[in-house]
């Protein structure tokens, strides 16, 4: 990560939060404003490589000229622009609905070192929104294709794609951008990500160094309904401080599902969690391919005899699909909407233009068109950035289930399948870790034992790894009487 | 072949057939939009509408292509060259009468207020669209959009719990709640449970927790005496809240069976206004004051035998009433001798809505301008509102100067007092006694008429989507102006 001085006002005001700012030019000659009175017409100019008049004219204005409303540390000049052409890096997550707006729109501001991370390849479903697709395109990977439409597109933009996990990466890969972008269709990669930019933080004496903060843009949609946030980790809230604005898949209760189904979903569940395991219709040990034309048709079938059973109404292979692929309606328009906010985000960071979107923005165009606009509050005992430990009250007679348990289902944490180990007489112990299957039968044993059973003693640390954070979690065992 | 074509269609737009289905998506297939200007902005909407699959499209514009435009523009690469607005104006207005919508974007006031007219007159949809700087503005310009399907957030159930109908009243006097074994009464849905508590609470007048209380009361109890786990109960309480919301029609829909075309059904009638009017007439003659049963009900613990019968209930008092509904319909239409083609389904009754927008002339007109809205908006002197004003200012500056404020830089200065008089004249004419803040002024002056791309891109989706509401008549489109300000990431609509 290039080191860059910051400026930024005592932390005590919130004011202030507003007005970090990544100076850019500190080290170089800074021109004086007295060149804007020049007669000079606004133009791109003939620059390095391949340039064409007024190309760059829309966005000069904004770095070019002073204004009443731009960030305080703002100065015009000539120079800004050369930053986002030549030097600034900025990294895309996801190259679908939002990732393909977003790459546009960023190289159409005047970015042209993009990196874009997508594990996915493109589904003909992607085509009514992912615009950089093709028919011809389907089963290629999206990061691949996507950045060889732009790089095609757009004169002197370098996309460099990854056609890989968020996972995949470690620290050194993404220390080296400034601005990271996300435009992810899942909550547990957002978590990771910002998981992450807070692993990336250095605290001297317990002062955060600004320079190794990562400005996180997020943005979510789903229907007509969006959101847009910004995050600067270590300053403002993150992602996990405002967890609770992301509520728990909700699954339906097993019984339901088994002996007491009431709606077509509850059919589909049925057959996909229940019936498919027992028939096995495609093969020992074939699981259900959700992108498998003939796997729904069988899921269709068997869904719509499970309804006939209890006169149930509805089963449709539209609902089938959504069902079993838990398909969220998507348009190109809101991904539109939301992609261009972030970016006009990443825009104001980078040339510290304008001061950024503090912090969250919401979006609904179902009625008219609707925005909220708000601020986050960091959760002071968040257990991803605010470095206050993370205590566990039980009793010691109570079982590690109970532990796991907790881990999974408390509103704050959200685990998927926790890791939990313990250094125990002096020696690194993992109690139970699920993801593994030969270690999760080895330690399934311990769930049913106590905490006492176990060894774990009052005041122990327990260390937790899980796919929603690449830090592993410390926390505090507490002993209840 | 068709078949292959229809299947591998559902595929593509599966993710938006989820939201308006496949008759939305037949209208969008079959509208033809105009787009006026392909600007950023303009090209932005549009590939917004081609990616869902509009029928058809045709674009007026008479620039020619500029360094800067393909700096802006993802289409943009070679030059276009087309017949302009003002020209078809001029010699042949009624070019715009082919379209279902048409959408003005980067117009001058001029070119906007003839065309406003011409579409006004032909009742054809206008959406004004632009991009200045960091601000962006939509305007719909439509006389009446009616809408059946308008897809509401958080609707109110409709469960008639207060005057249950006859088949209801039946179904839930079949239930006894005291002589049922264990399974059953863990298994009995909340629906019956509120219903049979309310049989024992004579009064209108309850206080929800003391009902509350009541039904909690109902809870089997262990040998011990302490309360089974009952989640069917807990659910009840839970919904005593809502599901004690008298039965009633909303004021909106109110509104809609006292408008006029309501009243006066001829051959002309839009189906929409039938509709309605047999609505009200179910209303007036068998439903008793209500509208039709809406017939769905939410899911509740229960097993299925008994949800599932809960459930008929519902949909076939649904279905007589709609029926009766179709027969209103019928004789209506025959009255002025017309056939009946739609069927009514209830289940939209009480989600009516219709957008009726000001038109052009009248925001514009002295007489008429929409005085309290912009003053008491501006009570906020840093809201939206104050960007519309400096909107209508730079049109000004752009008669009076023949181009935008501070478009070079050499400009952004002396055009900064310029701008000020073209403020103050607007305010004057208008007997606005609000105050533009200086630094607004300095602001658009510093904007040059600047079209960004992602203040374009944001405007481009906004705009595309509510283009598509206009189409297939699902949702509910805007009334009738949007800012977005994209330095706060703030947006407002206004009725002016």
């Amino acid at each position: 990560m290039l080191s860059h001085p910051i400026n930024w006002l005592p932390a005590e005001s919130k004011a202030c939060m507003n007005l970090l700012l990544f100076s850019l030019f500190r080290e170089k000659k800074r021109r004086r404003v007295v060149e804007l009175t020049e007669k000079m017409v606004v133009d791109g100019g003939s620059r390095d490589g391949g340039e064409w008049d007024g190309r760059w004219n829309h966005i000069n204005t904004f770095l070019e000229r002073p204004g009443p409303f731009t960030h305080p540390d703002f100065e015009p000049s000539t120079e800004s622009l050369q930053f986002l052409l030549d030097t600034c890096k900025i990294l895309v997550i996801g190259a679908g609905g939002l990732g393909c707006e977003l790459l546009k729109d960023l190289a159409l501001s005047g970015f042209r070192h993009i990196h874009v991370v997508d594990m996915d390849t493109i589904d003909v479903s992607n085509l009514n929104r992912q615009f950089l697709f093709r028919l011809k395109d389907v089963g290629r990977p999206k990061a691949d294709i996507a950045a060889d439409f732009i790089n095609g597109r757009i004169p002197g933009c370098n996309v460099v794609p990854h056609f890989k996990k968020i996972q995949d990466f470690d620290e050194s890969f993404y220390r080296q951008f400034h601005i990271i972008v996300c435009g992810l269709d899942s909550i547990i990669a957002r978590r990771w990500m910002n998981g992450m930019l807070l692993s990336l933080l250095v605290y001297e004496d317990g002062v955060l160094d600004p320079s190794s903060i990562i400005p996180l843009i997020d943005g979510g949609t789903e229907g007509f309904k969006g959101n847009a946030r910004v995050i600067f980790p270590g300053m403002t809230a993150c992602i996990d401080c405002t967890l609770e604005l992301y509520p728990p898949q909700i699954n339906f209760p097993m019984c339901t599902i088994a002996s007491m189904p009431r709606l077509p979903e509850h059919c589909v569940e049925y057959v996909r969690m229940l019936l498919w395991p027992k028939e096995k219709p495609f093969g020992d040990g074939v699981g259900l391919d959700a992108d498998d034309p003939e796997h729904i048709q069988w899921v269709y079938q068997k869904s719509q005899e499970r309804a006939a059973e209890f006169s149930i109404t509805g089963v449709t292979y539209r609902l089938t699909q959504g069902v079993v692929k838990r398909i969220i309606p998507a348009v190109a328009s809101t991904n539109a909407v939301i992609a261009a906010a972030c970016a006009t985000e990443v825009f104001k960071i980078a040339s510290s233009a304008y001061i950024p979107l503090n912090n969250y923005m919401v979006f609904n165009d179902v009625d008219g068109l609707y925005t909220y606009t708000f601020e986050a509050e960091r959760k002071e005992n968040c257990s991803s950035c605010s470095q206050v430990p993370q205590d566990l009250h039980f009793s010691p007679s109570a079982k590690l289930q109970e532990v796991v348990d907790y881990l999974t289902e408390n509103a704050s944490l959200q685990m998927k399948s926790p890791a939990i180990t313990a250094t125990l007489e002096g020696k690194n112990k993992t109690l139970y870790l699920q993801t593994v299957a030969s270690i999760e039968q080895r330690t399934r044993p311990n769930l049913s034992k106590s905490l006492k059973e176990l060894g774990l003693l009052d005041g122990q640390e327990l260390a937790v790894a899980d796919v929603t954070t690449p830090q592993t979690l410390l926390f505090k065992l507490s002993f209840t009487s | 072949t068709m078949a292959f074509t229809k299947a591998s269609k559902d595929q593509k737009y599966d993710r938006q057939l989820r939201l308006w289905g496949d008759h939305g998506q037949e209208e969008l297939e079959n509208a033809h939009v105009c787009l006026i200007n392909s600007t950023a902005s303009g090209t932005e909407i549009l590939k917004n509408l081609v990616l869902p699959g509009i029928g058809a499209f045709t674009i007026v514009d008479g620039h020619k292509v500029s360094g800067e435009d393909v700096g802006n523009n993802f289409f943009l690469s070679n030059n276009s060259i087309g017949r302009s607005p003002e020209k078809l104006l001029d010699n042949d207005p009624e070019f715009f009468h082919r379209f279902t919508l048409v959408i003005g974007v980067q117009l001058p006031e001029s070119t906007c207020l003839r065309l406003g007219s011409v579409l006004w007159n032909a009742n054809i949809p206008f959406l004004v669209c632009r991009t200045y700087g960091l601000v962006g503005y939509m305007r719909l310009v439509v006389k009446e959009h009616t809408v059946i399907e308008s897809h509401p957030d958080n609707a109110l159930e409709d469960l008639r719990l207060d005057q249950p109908f006859a088949e209801l009243k039946n179904h839930i006097q079949s239930y006894d709640l005291e002589g049922m074994g264990k399974k059953d009464h863990s298994h009995t849905p909340w629906i019956i449970i509120v219903a049979k508590y309310l049989e024992k609470w004579f009064s209108t007048f309850y206080k929800k927790e003391a009902f509350k209380q009541l039904i909690r009361q109902g809870i089997l109890k262990s040998e011990k005496g302490t309360p089974e786990d009952e989640e069917n109960f807990e659910e009840a309480i839970k919904n005593v809240n809502t599901a004690l919301n008298p039965t009633k029609i909303s004021s909106g829909v109110d509104d809609i069976f006292n408008g006029e075309q309501c009243n006066d059904i001829t051959s002309q009638t839009p189906t929409f206004w039938v509709m309605t009017r047999a609505v009200r007439e179910f209303v007036h003659n068998d439903g008793g004051g209500n509208l039709p049963v809406r017939g769905s009900i939410p899911d509740m613990i229960a097993d299925s035998e008994k949800f599932i019968t809960l459930q008929n209930i519902y949909r076939e008092k649904a279905m007589q009433d709609a029926s009766v509904v179709s027969k209103h319909v019928e004789s209506l239409l025959q009255s002025v001798g017309k056939v009946c083609e739609t069927l009514f389904c209830s289940k939209n009754a009480a989600f009516l809505r219709v957008v009726r927008c000001r038109s052009l002339a009248e925001e514009y007109s002295v007489e008429t301008v929409n005085k309290d809205a912009i003053t008491s908006c501006m009570d906020s002197a840093d809201g939206e509102m104050v960007l519309y004003l400096m909107l209508r200012s730079v049109d000004r500056f752009y008669q009076q100067h023949s181009r935008y404020p501070g478009v070079y830089n050499y400009q952004v200065e002396e055009d900064i007092s310029k701008l000020k008089l073209c403020v103050n004249s607007l305010l004057q004419e208008y007997s606005l006694n609000v105050n533009v803040k200086d630094d607004y002024i300095h602001e658009f002056c510093r904007y040059g008429a600047s079209e960004p791309h992602t203040v374009a891109s944001f405007l481009g989706g906004s705009a595309a989507q509510e283009a598509i509401k206009i189409i297939t008549r699902q949702f509910v489109p805007f009334n009738n102006t949007f800012i977005y300000n994209a330095m706060s990431q703030t947006t407002a609509t206004f009725q002016l």
